[in-house]
């Protein structure tokens, strides 16, 4: 229960064997309180509207040491992960006008940014993305801009179900987000059938759908 | 109407960028047709926000605010920047994140028939060493000998159809088949078909015999 509630909640770790895991859930529900993300994302939209030098500057200091530290959590030397997140925020000013609030949070837009940025640095080939431009979007099947994805303002029911998981959904999930592992590499790392793995993440994400009102599963 | 999406462990490995080039551009020209796969990455990659939120910072040198600072207003470097996309008339058929790997576009591409099956062409795509992708256009009611591959194989039907066994596939289908798969898909009658197809291991063969016999080994 320990590793569980640690695995999304650095703050509380002091506390942890006073704890019981359910206040520990909670405490990671609200430990960003003092940055919401509609405050992230009126920092995002200064930069957009007035290149906000200011603006930028208090977004690096929310962002940069946790870009370095998922860079560094994925084995990479700290020099290096400085220069990720370096450069993941000098894209931040450069697409500040390409951020859409209806469609993803502030910390989800530039988890994208640091994942393709970290593909560039060191695996020097491309990610094609599977975001749209809205007008060519309009031309392929799949619903109208309009309603597609409010997933922006679940955040936080998201990050509930996220703490509600079962610790070996967790870790496969932890292994694929900061060590950039597919998941064969997965299942042969933690000795488990690859069919394990894979019905891992299928509960995982069946959950987490679940979660979430139906109109943006 | 897409029947035929990928699952959600491949979801994952495109979402966190585990997903090598080639496969991850059959998954994005998929998603590009599907909405439903669009909220699916969209679903993992919200995930990835709230991990990247939780994240115990590392502390960052002290200077490195004041030097990123000093290069907001340089020009992006060259790496930074995206492909310019050509014009083309071919978007109809050809999804945007494909649009960049097909340069002026569809006609200006190298096709090159499959040497023994005149119905079948292909034209061959730039992508990351290590990896074949080609565009594969079948003419009307053309069938693909039987055959297999090593290494895994990721394809993503763009125009017209075609069956393998009891299975059809039509526009914005995504099929991936591991080396265990046989198959002999064949065009549907009501027009050519277009595919694209990533094969993401180098094939080793034995002998020059083998490429003669199977040309679809070959990478």
């Amino acid at each position: 229960m320990e590793l569980r509630a640690d695995s999304f909640s650095g703050a509380a770790s002091g506390f942890k064997p006073l704890m019981a895991a359910r206040t520990l859930a909670w405490i990671s529900t609200q430990r960003n309180c003092p940055v919401t993300n509609e405050e992230l994302c009126g920092l995002v939209e200064s930069i957009a509207a007035r290149r906000d030098r200011d603006a930028f500057a208090q977004l690096f200091r929310h962002f940069a040491p946790r870009l370095k530290g998922f860079g560094m959590r994925r084995g990479t030397d700290a020099a290096s992960s400085e220069e990720l997140a370096q450069e993941t925020m000098l894209t931040v000013w450069r697409k500040a006008d390409t951020f859409d609030p209806r469609r993803a949070t502030v910390s989800t837009w530039i988890f994208t940014i640091v994942r393709n940025k970290r593909i560039d640095l060191f695996r020097r080939e491309g990610h094609p993305d599977a975001e749209l431009s809205e007008a060519t979007e309009a031309a392929y099947e799949g619903r109208a801009a309009d309603d597609e994805l409010t997933l922006a303002e679940w955040g936080s029911v998201l990050r509930q179900a996220l703490t509600e998981l079962p610790e070996d959904q967790v870790t496969v999930l932890k292994k694929a987000f900061f060590e950039d592992k597919s998941h064969s590499v997965i299942a042969e790392e933690l000795g488990l059938p690859l069919g394990t793995v894979k019905s891992r993440i299928r509960l995982a994400l069946a959950r987490l759908r679940n979660a979430l009102p139906e109109d943006c599963q | 109407m897409i029947r035929h999406h990928p699952e959600d462990e491949l979801i994952v490995d495109f979402a966190t960028g585990a997903l090598g080039e080639g496969p991850a551009l059959v998954v994005a020209t998929h998603a590009a047709m599907c909405g439903s796969c669009r909220a699916r990455v969209a679903l993992v990659e919200a995930v990835g926000g709230l991990m990247l939120e939780d994240l115990e910072g590392e502390p960052v040198s002290a200077g490195l605010l004041d030097e990123t600072l000093a290069m907001l207003d340089e020009g992006e470097d060259a790496a930074t920047v995206a492909a310019p996309v050509a014009a083309t008339d071919d978007r109809e058929q050809v999804p945007e994140p494909l649009l960049r790997y097909i340069g002026r576009g569809l006609s200006h591409l190298v096709w090159r028939r499959v040497p023994g099956f005149p119905a079948i062409e292909e034209a061959r795509l730039p992508i990351a060493a290590g990896v074949k992708a080609v565009l594969m256009r079948l003419k009307s009611g053309a069938v693909v000998p039987e055959h297999s591959h090593r290494g895994n194989e990721y394809s993503v039907v763009l125009a017209g159809g075609f069956c393998d066994g009891a299975t059809s596939y039509g526009r914005g289908d995504f099929l991936a088949r591991d080396p265990s798969h046989t198959h002999r898909p064949a065009a549907d009658n009501d027009g050519d078909c277009l595919c694209l197809i990533v094969l993401d291991a180098p094939l080793r063969l034995t002998g020059a015999l083998g490429m003669i016999v199977n040309p679809f080994l070959r990478i």
